[in-house]
């Protein structure tokens, strides 16, 4: 489980990205972790990671902190960065190099997945685009068979096969024993995936609740006369919105319109999911 | 897989398991792919696709073998009809008068 209390950063004094983050992300799940711009996804990945000290506050890794750079803790966690750099060796050589680190990689998935996302092991990284270069990591950190694994905008730079793809391999990755947390934007691409949802705001955490406590609280759609509106947004389909839930039947989740009404409307969100 | 927006995605998968076993490729008493390997083909997270699968049980089309899998259950296939001829009758019927008489168009049962 990855737990964080009261946790604080900024990058200067001035400026503050988090501010008191209390969250917990347990295994068995696929977390989607959204925010505006600047909110402070990215900056929490890496205090998650302990690749960077929070200003106050804490985080914790099955309850040890990720500071402590311990091999229990650094052995089941991978994070794919949105952009990175990569030695410019192969693929198969960078396994290699780097997969001792993993007791449980596995090179012959790897492989499977390079196949399946149709990237090429045996070439040197650095010949390759970057949505290559992200294809051939994501193929990599699969492998690696770590319980927790961290992706910050994985679908950026992919193509449109490969999205889905992607989709297939984590469906197919999380169970009981793993989580996997998304931090991103493009909704749309992992939408179905999720089924945990976090947002972040200035004031903390907004809303962290599973896609089925959700669907039961909330009614996305198309209203009818009597409905709680909290938002509504004009489309082509009519008047689309986020209402109170009264009837007791699902209705299908638009993580979208789950956002917008969380942003806008955060307090209504908030007495909505606090009352147990 | 595409979803659409219209219903959840659980009963979307629902409705894609109830079509396979209705369309006889997923026989009576036969083993049906696991939760994992039916999350892993459509690309959708486990959790959601359990959901569909404990509704099919509890609806009786299903049923789980502890420890080996889900089963179509005998008589699922009649039981499937009766369930879709009703949601036709109740849900997609009415819009399709309303729909006809909208474009002033007629139907005539013959007996």
């Amino acid at each position: 489980m990855i737990t964080t209390k009261s946790l604080s950063f900024g990058y200067t004094s001035a400026q503050q990205v988090l501010n008191n983050i209390t969250l917990s992300m347990e295994r068995g799940h696929i977390h989607g972790l959204l925010g505006c711009n600047g909110i402070g996804k990215t900056t929490l990945l890496k205090l998650i990671c302990g690749i960077m000290r929070p200003r106050s506050g804490e985080v914790r890794i099955d309850g040890i902190d990720p500071m402590m750079r311990r091999k229990e803790t650094l052995s089941e966690l991978i994070i794919i960065p949105e952009e990175f750099d990569l030695p410019n060796i192969s693929l198969e050589r960078y396994a290699a190099v780097t997969a001792p680190f993993y007791p449980r990689f596995d090179r012959g998935a790897m492989l499977g997945y390079c196949e399946e996302l149709g990237v090429n092991p045996r070439v040197r990284l650095h010949s390759l685009s970057m949505g290559q270069r992200k294809k051939a990591y994501i193929a990599f950190a699969l492998a690696c068979n770590v319980s927790m694994l961290l992706l910050d905008e994985p679908t950026n730079g992919l193509d449109i096969p490969s999205k889905s793809v992607f989709r297939r391999l984590l469906a197919g990755y999380v169970d009981e024993s793993r989580m996997v947390v998304i931090s991103t934007h493009q909704v749309a691409d992992v939408e179905q995936l999720l089924d945990n949802i976090i947002i972040l705001n200035e004031q903390g955490v907004m809303l962290n609740a599973t896609t089925s406590e959700i669907c039961e609280r909330l009614k996305f759609g198309r209203t009818v006369e009597g409905d709680k509106v909290i938002y509504s947004e004009r489309t082509i389909q009519g008047d689309m919105a986020v209402s109170v839930n009264e009837s007791g039947e699902d209705s299908s989740l638009s993580i979208e319109l789950l956002f917008n009404a969380t942003v806008t409307n955060p307090h209504a969100i908030a007495a909505i999911f606090n009352q147990k | 897989m595409q979803f659409s927006d219209d219903k959840p995605i659980w009963r979307q998968i629902y409705e894609l398991i109830a079509m396979r076993i209705l369309s006889g490729e997923w026989r009576e008493q036969e083993r049906i792919v696991s939760v994992r390997e039916m999350a892993q083909e459509v690309g959708v997270n486990p959790n959601t696709v359990m959901r569909s699968y404990e509704r099919l049980e509890a609806d009786g089309i299903i049923f789980n073998r502890r420890g080996i899998g889900f089963y179509v259950s005998l008589g699922a296939v009649a039981h499937i009809r009766d369930i879709e001829r009703s949601k036709f009758i109740s849900e997609e019927l009415p819009k399709l008068v309303e729909r006809l008489e909208l474009l002033g168009l007629k139907i005539e049962v013959h007996e």
